[in-house]
């Protein structure tokens, strides 16, 4: 397509001979100004300047307040243009260019800007029948979303037939933020998934409609219609095509080229079950497609795509349930979706834990192997909590599983979910959810700390827990120095989720140590980047500080006194022994002033003030005090981190008041 | 599912004051519902209300980028393009989740996964237990298409007037908010159909 500065000429010479008397082009031309050239700025040479980045800022922070000080007379002088240019037979290059602009222009600013009816109405036609360009359908819909919600549209799916234009519909209608549109959106969908020939147009754009429809208004379809809905994606899971070479009799006729390619597992081995997200096909088919559809919904459709009361928001509800270990029909009141459906979804979990052993040649394809087992054992939750029946055959396989897992460092993030499972299910399986916590507790955090999703979904993980450790609680509060080494990494990502988790960490048996642990917190901030540099694990980048080049790092190993006190610090259960680490400040003392310190010792105040809130909950005075006292005591004999001290001794004097 | 998809403005972590986080392209895939407000201005206030909180997710995206950016010592110049055919590496982006509790800033509570590239900030707005690892694989397969297709590396181009490829990216990639278990065949499918149906 033509560059910006080629389609404004354009553009401009339709405009001059329609403007009236006393309209002056300069207004109109400062709309079609906003091109991206202004971003070029004859550097000419490769972007190694080190201004480049600056200049490309500028030019967006340009182009953004270009669209903003459009004027409304101006833009209803555009729009007036934009609709000429849609009412063409063939809507061309300028139209889309057009429509961008308008897009900018609507979008650049979080206050409403006035779109001329006759515009307005231009957009949504363009939506319908004949097909348009995609371009312009899509840029049409992204507009009409922007402006949303907008009383009084007219666009309705009722008479759309084409699954891709019903699908940019709906994507408009939804987000007016009408709870009856969006039944009436699903029931649409619903009739044209029903009424559609096998030959015609793909299905595909409708599925996700349906999942939106489903979680955003619950119960929007019939029991009937979502009886049949949960048939078709029972079929679309378990019996999605499987060609096993050149197809047999009925492919003379029809020429190779036609024929899907045979379907190969992820590490390009010839498929031996049906055919799931984890399958390869060289020419997917429709089917196949839709088997990667249905399983991408799989879990909010079993959660919520059942009928249920039209009017009630239940969404709520069910966020919880997800938690709980109470069946979701019970909490919930809402039928279960047919029996077939979730037997051909257990299935299908079975297969993907069973394929995930497979070495993928790809990269990408390993990731998804990854996040397949964390979806299988989620689904798999789903399945036993609304019917028990299944937990004999998901024990078994989640087992091996996780033995399998164990001693894979690449698949530690599918242990939670895992780990989750066990405590929810334990009691009913009569597993050790304590082995199970404690290979968590003990490991994860101190051999992962440095990965930041990690992180947060461990935390999430005790959070979510919480419910379900029951008389395991102890054991999470034994683990405590292994969290801080989260936090003490991650400390501006994770201080916030700490400051919800600690209520539930503190308790008389803890307090002393955890108090010390959490002054302690720069402190081990230093010693986690030390011990990275010393054994750094196999990475493309350093994981340590790498603006902190450390000459010679001192060799702790030569002291046994100060090992000691180091492991003590590294700990990831408590020892309910507090040890003295000013010894360790010295060897930590090159890291004392890197940025990572520095933010783990701006969080420590609010954890301290948080800490003592959970503390008075529980604790007596006795106990207050003593710990009231050692922070002041330990104001003055803390890892030197700029600034530090001040901020804990400043703690200290309100401690007193903090009841 | 995804409530929304954004892209924003990221600064160099040392830098003193270079303006504000800017979203650059946003889409949220269905409106929360409205409390019933049939008064005429409810509409435009749902808008405001939608737009600050894309806003906020940004810049709180932004700044976690920033501080994991300080904390792990990367040079400003990162944030700069080089032009070089090298795929920009990813998996070693700056990346990372965040919670969003209950009203603060969606009715609903949610959960953040950003990923930073260069100078872009991508951040998917997930539903509450959704699957991270999925939405991780997902963000990132959605910012090397955007890289790819709208030739993010290139001097001069802008991606504020390129809603349209964006849009046609998020169609296929993120339908609805759907997050797709896609291996790598499927993910080629998909961006031939891409490149046919909008060429550069």
């Amino acid at each position: 397509m033509g560059t910006g500065s080629q389609s404004l000429t354009q553009i401009c010479r339709v405009l001059t001979p329609q403007l009236g008397p006393g309209g002056s082009v300069e207004p109109i031309l400062r709309c079609f100004n906003l091109t991206d050239d202004s971003v070029t700025a004859g550097r000419g040479g490769a972007g190694r300047a080190p201004g480049g980045g600056g200049m490309a800022a500028a030019g967006t922070e340009r182009l953004l307040r270009q669209a903003r000080e459009v004027r409304d007379e101006e833009l209803g002088q555009f729009c007036a243009r934009a609709s000429a240019l849609l009412r063409t037979e063939e809507p061309g290059p300028e139209a889309v260019d057009a429509l961008r602009r308008l897009f900018l222009i609507v979008a650049a600013t979080k206050y409403g800007r006035k779109l001329e009816d006759e515009c307005v109405d231009l957009l949504q036609t363009a939506l319908g029948p004949p097909p348009r360009p995609e371009p312009l359908q899509l840029l049409c819909a992204a507009i009409l979303r922007e402006t949303a919600p907008r009383p009084g549209l007219s666009l309705s799916c009722d008479c759309v037939q084409s699954p891709r234009q019903l699908s940019l519909v709906a994507s408009v209608l939804l987000a007016q933020g009408d709870r009856r549109q969006v039944r009436s959106v699903g029931q649409r969908v619903f009739q044209v998934l029903e009424s559609r020939q096998p030959e015609g147009p793909s299905a595909r754009p409708l599925l996700p409609v349906v999942s939106k429809v489903a979680s955003l208004a619950p119960g929007s379809f019939r029991e009937d219609q979502a009886n049949l809905l949960s048939k078709r994606l029972a079929d679309w899971l378990r019996y999605a095509s499987v060609p096993q070479g050149p197809a047999p009799s009925g492919g003379f006729f029809t020429p190779r080229a036609r024929q899907p390619g045979p379907v190969t597992e992820v590490d390009g081995a010839v498929a031996t079950d049906f055919f799931t997200v984890l399958s390869t096909a060289q020419r997917a088919t429709e089917d196949q497609w839709l088997n990667v559809q249905a399983f991408s919904m799989l879990r909010a459709w079993l959660q919520l795509g059942g009928p249920g009361a039209p009017d009630t928001d239940d969404r709520s509800e069910q966020e919880g349930s997800s938690l709980s270990v109470l069946s979701a029909a019970a909490s919930t009141g809402r039928l279960l979706p047919p029996e077939r459906l979730r037997e051909k979804a257990f299935q299908y979990c079975q297969r993907l834990v069973e394929q995930s052993t497979r070495r993928a040649l790809r990269r990408a394809d390993a990731d998804l192997q990854k996040a397949c087992l964390v979806e299988a054992v989620l689904v798999l939750d789903v399945l036993c909590r609304q019917d028990p029946s299944f937990l004999y055959r998901t024990l078994s396989c989640l087992k091996a599983l996780q033995a399998r897992l164990n001693g894979d460092p690449a698949c530690v993030r599918v242990l939670l979910p895992l780990a989750q499972f066990f405590l929810g299910h334990g009691e009913a399986a009569a597993v050790d959810a304590e082995a199970v916590c404690r290979q968590v507790f003990g490991r994860v955090p101190a051999e992962h700390f440095h990965s930041p999703m990690l992180a947060f979904e461990f935390v999430q993980f005790c959070r979510d827990s919480l419910p379900l450790l029951g008389r395991h609680l102890g054991l999470l509060r034994r683990s405590f120095p292994g969290l801080l080494q989260l936090l003490a990494w991650n400390s501006p990502a994770l201080t916030a989720e700490f400051v919800a988790l600690l209520p539930a960490l503190v308790d008389a048996s803890t307090a002393v140590e955890l108090l010390h642990a959490l002054l302690d917190l720069p402190c081990l901030t230093a010693a986690l980047d030390l011990q990275l540099r010393l054994s750094p694990a196999a990475s493309e980048r350093p994981l340590w500080d790498a603006s902190l080049r450390t000459a010679s790092c001192p060799d702790a190993s030569q002291d046994p006194q100060l090992q000691g006190r180091l492991q003590h610090l590294l700990r990831t259960e408590a020892s309910g022994a507090p040890e003295r680490l000013a010894p360790l400040y010295p060897l930590l003392q090159p890291m004392a002033g890197c940025a990572r310190v520095l933010q783990c010792a701006e969080a420590v105040p609010t954890l301290l003030r948080a800490f003592f809130s959970a503390v008075t909950q529980f604790a007596d005075g006795a106990l207050t005090n003593q710990l009231a006292r050692l922070l002041l005591e330990r104001s003055d004999s803390l890892y030197p981190v700029p600034g530090y001290e001040a901020r804990v001794h400043q703690c200290g004097l309100s401690a007193s008041t903090w009841r | 599912m995804v409530h929304a998809f954004l892209i924003h403005t990221l600064r160099a972590p040392h830098a003193e004051d270079s303006g504000l986080c800017r979203v650059l392209y946003s889409c949220v895939f269905g409106a929360e519902s409205s409390p019933d407000d049939p008064r005429p201005h409810g509409a435009e206030r749902d808008r405001l209300l939608r737009k600050e909180q894309i806003l906020a997710v940004a810049r709180q995206a932004e700044t976690m980028c920033r501080l994991q950016q300080q904390a792990s010592g990367r040079p400003a110049a990162d944030l700069q393009p080089q032009p070089s055919d090298e795929p920009v590496p990813l998996h070693e982006a700056p990346r990372g989740a965040f919670r969003l509790a209950a009203g603060d800033p969606f009715r609903e509570p949610r959960t953040a996964v950003w990923l930073g590239v260069l100078s872009f900030g991508f951040a998917l707005v997930l539903d509450a237990h959704e699957n991270l690892l999925l939405a991780e694989n997902t963000l990132r397969l959605l910012a090397r298409l955007l890289l790819d297709h709208l030739r993010l590396l290139t001097p001069g181009t802008n991606l504020l007037l390129r809603a349209d490829r964006i849009e046609g990216i998020l169609t296929r990639f993120l339908p609805h908010g759907q997050l797709l278990f896609l291996n790598d065949q499927f993910v080629q499918s998909l961006e031939k159909e891409f490149s046919a149906a909008l060429p550069r």
